[in-house]
């Protein structure tokens, strides 16, 4: 591997780590700006023109508040945690095409930072492996709202993550292919995108992508109004914001990974292809921000009642209508 | 495809320096005055009393065990979907057996009361 070739994968590293970066810190004025619209309020308005500076001001400040361990946590867990729910988050994007290969200096680069050939199964991987932050950071905070947050959290991903996997089954036996970059590829058109071919398979995948992220109506783990701040309680300062961010992170990759396998990525006419991945990812996004301002929180044993006897029912259906369809 | 794995390797470095530069530049900046009741707990302004490292009971035990046999259903789906579409009727009729059977677990489980509240 020559200079070129590895500067570039660097430089392309960096710009998209800082893009994600912005649009997780934007996300958070986002969200309460489409929130306070939909309650008639007005949001985060005065820091900046239209509050734009205000998620600047949000990091300042977070990052100057006395970080807090309570007496009888684990330290070394409780300092792990953050870290072990935010580098997970950030690792699904890995796998996602942002556009279409680029050529520059008489070379052809893939905008993805990783373009192996079991993206999917990659990110199935990496989402499950975010819930580990959540219960290990609840536990070793000893204390007892955490405590309950994660234990909640476990159980939502028992009754999540197996409905996520059956939901894509129905994706790969009309796409055969793991391969992010190939799957974009095959919904050159809007009517080939995999929506058209799997309804039933986007809304189990869109419902499991709200509870892998532990959002409303699945965010029970935090749950603010009955467990104060669920397994986050105890956290301040910039471990709070790991954990906080890790959650915008979470909701981007999954409108990315929406996006990317339901509605054809990058794919669009007349605009570049970036500008379209962005459209998609920001449309997503609206709809988490939506939902959570729409919905009530489940019940935890209604949740659970949900994952496993309509959810996991329905992923089946969908599997066996798929293959019906697909074999006549 | 090993570059590719390393790539994404590189991205999980560059996260964890992201996260590593933060602490150690928030504490460069923030105050640092702990005292004895700061360092509770918090329950609600009450006295944090017992432990709370303590035995629990595990309200879901049963739907974990499902959720392992059904984990390694799909896992065994995966390698099936992917190349489905050369495989034909047959590969179609035996997997849709192998669910059968493995759904007809969770009706029985189901039926015997243990995918309710315990």
């Amino acid at each position: 591997m020559d200079i070129l070739s590895l500067s570039l994968i660097v430089a392309k590293v960096v710009v998209i780590f800082a893009g994600l970066m912005l649009m997780v810190a934007y996300m958070t004025l986002f969200e309460r700006r489409i929130v306070a619209f939909i309650q008639g309020r007005k949001g985060p308005n005065r820091v900046g023109p239209q509050g734009l500076l205000q998620p600047l001001a949000d990091a300042l400040k977070l990052l100057s508040k006395e970080d807090v361990t309570p007496a009888g946590a684990n330290k070394i867990i409780f300092n792990l945690a953050p870290v072990i729910t935010f580098v997970p988050a950030l690792l699904t994007i890995a796998v996602v095409p942002v556009a279409d290969n680029l050529i520059l200096f008489g070379r052809e680069i893939s905008m993805v930072i990783s373009d192996i050939n079991i993206g999917i199964l990659f990110i199935l991987a990496i989402a499950s492996l975010g819930v580990y932050g959540i219960i290990l950071g609840g536990w070793s905070s000893n204390s007892k709202y955490p405590l309950l947050g994660s234990l909640r959290s476990s159980a939502q991903m028992v009754s999540y993550e197996v409905a996520l996997g059956l939901a894509l089954v129905g994706l790969l036996m009309v796409s055969g292919s793991f391969s992010l970059s190939e799957i974009v590829h095959q919904q050159s058109s809007i009517l080939e995108w995999n929506i058209i071919k799997q309804p039933l398979g986007f809304v189990l995948f869109a419902i499991c992508a709200l509870a892998e992220s532990n959002r409303i109506p699945f965010d029970l783990p935090e749950a603010e109004a009955e467990l104060v701040g669920g397994y986050n309680t105890e956290f301040s300062g910039i471990k709070f914001a790991m954990f906080f961010m890790a959650e915008y992170a979470n909701i981007i990759a999954s409108s990315a990974v929406i996006t990317t396998l339901y509605f054809g990525g990058w794919q669009g006419p007349i605009l570049p292809p970036i500008v379209w991945f962005l459209i998609k990812v920001v449309f997503f996004l609206f709809g988490f921000v939506w939902v959570r301002a729409t919905l009530p929180r489940f019940r935890y044993d209604q949740l659970m009642r949900f994952g496993w006897l309509v959810l996991l029912p329905l992923a089946l259906l969908n599997i066996l209508i798929t293959g019906i369809v697909l074999v006549l | 495809m090993v570059g590719n794995y390393g790539y994404a390797g590189v991205w999980v470095l560059v996260g964890i320096g992201f996260v590593l530069f933060t602490f150690f530049f928030a504490r460069l900046i923030r105050p640092q005055r702990p005292n004895p009741n700061k360092l509770k707990n918090y329950e609600c302004g009450e006295f944090p009393f017992s432990d709370s490292q303590l035995q629990f009971n595990v309200r879901y035990y049963i739907f974990a065990l499902i959720f392992v046999i059904f984990d390694v259903e799909v896992v065994f789906l995966f390698p099936w979907a992917v190349v489905f579409k050369s495989l034909g009727l047959f590969a179609f009729v035996e997997m849709l057996i192998f669910i059968a059977i493995l759904l007809f677990g969770l009706a029985y489980a189901w039926k015997k009361g243990a995918l309710k509240w315990v």
